[in-house]
Parts: C-alpha cells; structure tokens; sequence
C-alpha cells in the first residue's frame, strides 16, 4: 500500500467522492423515486420545473425538481417548537443523516489500483507490484463489517432522538415505532450475516469480495441469507413496506412531525443514503463486490466448454469497468428497492414485528446451523 | 342444509403466500410491467396515447393541461358573446329579458331608444351599456334561453380564464361583441328581419296606426 502524502491525498479525494456523491445522488434518486412511481402508477411524473436561458426553457426531464425542492427547503422558517428539547432536536437530523454516510468508508467500490502500472496488463511483464497501491475504499479496517454494524445500528438514535425531543406525541409515537423496529430488525441483519463470514472467514468486505472473484458469488453460496438481509436492509431504511414509524395516517408523519423543511429533508436524505448504503452492503456482501462477470485482475477469461480465451486488458481499464459494475449493481438494486417502496402496501406494526421476530430471526438462526453443517462436511473436519 | 345453498370453499393460504416472496415477485411483475410500459410511451416519440380524446386508451393517461385540452362539447356553456346585426350593431333589443331571469343578477343593461327617424325606433331599444360580470355569473344559460331575438349566447367554447384582478371580470357591450362563437363567426343563423328591412314581414308603424 501507499503511504505518505500521496496516501492522504488519495483518501482525501475518495472521502470527497463519496460523500459529495452520495449527497447528490440522494437528490437524483429523489427524481428517481417520482419518476419510477409515475410510471407505475400511467402518470407523467415531474417535468414542469424549468429555468429560462435566453428566451428558452429548460426542463432537463424534471430534474429540476429537487433543485426547487432544496431552494424551496432552505428559504423556508427554520421553527424550534417552545416545548423541544433545543440541543437533541437540532442534533437529531444530523445523526440520522452522518452514520449511512460513514459506512461507506469500508465498501470497497473498486480493485487496488497501482498508479504506476495503469497502463500494464497485471502481472505481466514490467508490472511493478514494489511501487504500492492504493484500495479502493477509504477505511483499511479490521473491524470491516462491524463498523456496518456499529454505524447501522447508530442510525436508531437519530428517529429516536427526533421522537422525544419534538415535544410532541405523534413525534413520540413515531420514535418508539421507529427504535423497536430497527433494532428488532438489527439483530436479523446480524445473524443473517453470520452464515456469510463462515464462508468467507473474514470481515473484512474486501476480502469478502476477493472470496468471491475466487470462488463464486455470495448469492449462489448463501441464498437465504442474501433475501433475509435483504428484507432486514429494506426493513432498516423505514420506507414502505416496512415505513410505521412515518404512517401518515396514524400518526401524521412520525418522528419528524415537528420538523421544518431542511431538517426534515435531512431525514429524507438520510432514507435515500441509505438505500444506496444498505445497496452498496448487499452488492459487496452477495453480488460480488466490484467484480464483473469474468474479468480477472488482467482481462477477461471465457471458460465455456473447456475452450479458455484470455482477453488481457490493461489495469486501468480493468479498475473502470470494475468500478462502473459496482455502480451499476447498486443502481439496479436500489432501483429494486425503489420498486419494492411502490408495489407493497403497508405492513402493520403488529405484522412487522412477528415477521421481524417469527419468521426472520428463527430463518437466519436455521441458516447458521445449516451452514456450520455443510461446511463440516465440505472441510471434512 | 337448506336446498339451493351453494358453499363456496375459501381458498386455503399456502406456505407461499404466507411466505411473501410469491406474491412479492408477482406485484413486481405488474409494476415492472407498467413501469417498462410507461418508460417506452415517455421516450421522445414514444407511442404515447392521446389522452385528448376521450376513448381511455392504456398506457400514461396525464393531461398536461394548459398545454393540453380536451375538446369541449358543441353545447358547451363558455363565455357570453353578443350576436351582430348585418350593420354590426348589437342585436339586443334591450328587453331585460335576460337580466330578469339571470338567478345571479350579474346582468346590467341600460336600455336606449332609437334616434327619431330610426326604422326601429317604437318597435325596440338598444343596448347602450350591456354589462355581465362573469365572476358573478353561474353559467346557467338562463339569459340564452330568455333571449327572444338571440342576442346572447354562450357558444363561444372559451372557458373562463382566471385573470389576476376582479375588474377585468365585468365584461362591457365592446367586450362582448369582440367574442367570436367557437365556429369563427359573430353573427347568429337564425335569421331575423329588421324594422326598415325589405323582408321585414310584422307590422309596420303605418299599419298599427
């Protein structure tokens, strides 16, 4: 690995990519989501918003909607209400908002680069593994997966704080909603992950995805695992199926009731990165990371019936199209996710939590066993 | 078990649909087939269909409405027009029928006699100030109906725009004749003879006297 200046350099730019990134893309996705449910539903979605250059409109298909919607947010009253909690109702908006943005410091979202053997196939000739390289994700932590978790679960504090601090019932109503099921549903996320690292035997998630370049994807290897996760990721960002604690119709919007424009689309954003998050997890964790389908660190490698053709590439080619396959797994999952938010009603809280408890938990309990049995039998130990 | 009673067997819930993930898959199908559906008629030049017309056709069924219109029926009730004469005076006769029998009393008219010498003059008046405030106004259709001479009229297939302040609602005598009916034209075909025209058939002053 690279270290030094160029070291810090290097995480500096990542650090900016991927939050600035994911902050604008939560305003995309918002377009995405008005757009998608649109269609769905045979309407148009948005595309009246314009801006006027020299006499001309500009609609830029209806992006410019979150562009109003943030001006819109900003220009309005910022109101505390006189019974809040002044310090945690500011605080809340930002704690819901900093730990999805924090756990992509471990996704990696692309291979090792060696900056000065970009032009080289890997492993050739000339490759110059001495001269370092730098990972493609920020954090180089051993904990790996457990800061997922730690940041994960942190995200409980924020609708919790926002339920209390509002000085309002609904609010109140909406924290509570809000804390037991995520927390409920942390706990499936756990265990239904466990059977993943007994595979893999790390936490690390670039090594998890390395398992998988060797080995075959975690889809394939744990099955049950990936649709329990995923459940309990859908279930985690408290979006539709799984949004009680907003419930529009019970309890007016939840947690953040009490909340004015900006902070609530803090809230907002926050939802959206998480999505991108929980989709970022499940694509490294389950769909193989960065890897496309038969690329190898040096080009692509065919195998069918037998006849193997090597296309080498160099390694700068190999780490965009690596990179634009992680991006277009995430983008395809949350655009599932996005379906999913559009074709479910509503669960009940009282069906939320036996799914979570019921049905969930046992499942991902049963994985572990079966899992721990089969790979007794394959190690033959 | 009284004759004629028919059971009918509830369907038993499998593992399947218990299981969500049938059913899941299933719903998704639907909206990813709408939503690919929708994508295609959204793209430019898409077969969108023309939501214009009334025949619901599948597919995105918005209106973008300013834009947009769906074609008003023939007898649809727009805003008021006054009918011209052949010399392109008003054809009211200043009779305050249709004033009287507005239910919304949003019809003023200040009736005025002929010149001396005038044909008309003695048999009908003239409108000198013929007012509707169109805010007011219901859009019954009474005063078309009352018009003995059809004089006004809401063929005209315009809907009431909103206009951004109340006094551009009171529509004067000039207002109103500068309104065409929906067919282009500012005349009536029913046809109506004139005191002083050759085929005038009533009575004539020198009859009545």
């Amino acid at each position: 690995m690279i270290t030094g200046a160029t070291f810090w350099i290097a995480t500096a730019i990542k650090v900016f990519a991927i939050v600035f990134g994911l902050v604008n893309l939560g305003a995309l996705l918002l377009w995405v989501e008005r757009r998608q449910s649109a269609l769905i539903q045979d309407r148009m979605g948005p595309n009246r918003a314009n801006i006027k250059i020299f006499g001309k409109e500009f609609r830029v298909a209806g992006l410019l909607h979150s562009a109003a919607d943030g001006l819109k947010m900003l220009w309005k009253e910022d109101f505390v209400p006189p019974g809040a909690d002044k310090l945690l109702y500011q605080f809340a908006p930002v704690i819901s908002l900093v730990p999805p943005l924090t756990l992509f410091a471990v996704i990696p979202f692309g291979p090792s680069i060696y900056p000065d053997n970009l032009r080289r196939v890997f492993g050739s000739e000339g490759w110059n593994a001495a001269a370092g390289y730098i990972p493609l994700h920020i954090s180089v932590a051993d904990s790996g997966i457990l800061v997922v978790f730690a940041m994960a679960s942190s995200g409980v504090l924020g609708a919790a704080l926002a339920g209390s601090s509002s000085d309002n019932k609904y609010s109140l109503l909406g924290g509570l909603r809000a804390a037991s099921q995520m927390v409920s549903y942390e706990v499936t996320m756990g265990f239904s992950l466990v059977g993943t690292f007994m595979v893999y035997q790390t936490l690390r998630l670039e090594q998890m995805v390395q398992w998988q370049v060797d080995h075959a994807w975690g889809i394939f290897v744990q099955p049950l695992s990936f649709l329990l996760f995923f459940t309990a990721a859908v279930a985690e960002t408290k979006r539709v199926p799984f949004d009680a604690p907003e419930g529009e119709s019970e309890i007016v919007a939840g947690y953040f009731t009490e909340y004015q424009p900006m902070k609530m689309g803090m809230f907002a954003l926050g939802e959206l990165v998480e999505v991108m998050t929980s989709s970022a997890l499940i694509t490294t964790i389950f769909l193989g990371g960065w890897q496309f389908p038969f690329l190898k660190l040096d080009g692509f490698h065919f195998e069918l019936f037998g006849i193997a053709k090597p296309i080498y590439m160099s390694h700068l080619a190999v780490v965009i199209i690596s990179a634009l396959s992680f991006v277009v797994k995430v983008a395809i999952l949350v655009l599932l996710q996005m379906q999913i938010r559009w074709t479910l009603p509503r669960f009940r809280y009282d069906q939320i939590m036996k799914l979570g408890w019921r049905i969930l938990l046992p499942a991902s309990l049963i994985n572990i066993l079966l899992t721990g049995v089969v790979l007794l039998f394959v190690n033959g130990r | 078990m009284a004759a004629g009673t028919k059971v009918i067997k509830k369907p038993k819930r499998t593992l399947a649909d218990q299981s969500f993930v049938v059913e899941l898959v299933k719903g998704l199908g639907v909206t990813f087939k709408h939503f690919f559906k929708g994508l295609n008629q959204m793209r430019p030049g898409g077969p969108r269909p023309d939501v214009t017309n009334f025949n619901y056709e599948d597919g995105i069924a918005t209106l973008q409405y300013p834009d947009e219109k769906r074609p008003y029926a023939r007898r649809f009730r727009g805003v008021h027009r006054l009918t011209h004469r052949a010399n392109g005076e008003p054809r009211c006769t200043a009779c305050l029928m249709c004033s009287t029998a507005c239910p919304a009393q949003c019809i003023w008219i200040k009736p005025a006699e002929f010149p001396v010498g005038h044909p008309s003059r003695g048999h009908e008046r003239f409108p000198e100030e013929f007012v509707i405030d169109e805010l007011r106004c219901i859009f019954c259709g009474f005063c078309v109906e009352a018009c003995p001479v059809d004089a006004i009229r809401m063929d005209t297939g315009i809907h009431m725009t909103a206009i951004d302040d109340r006094g551009s609602f009171i529509f004067d005598k000039k207002k109103l004749m500068s309104i065409p009916s929906q067919d282009g034209d500012f005349v009536t075909s029913n046809d109506r003879p004139e005191p002083g025209d050759k085929n005038y058939g009533g009575i004539t002053r020198l009859q009545g006297h």
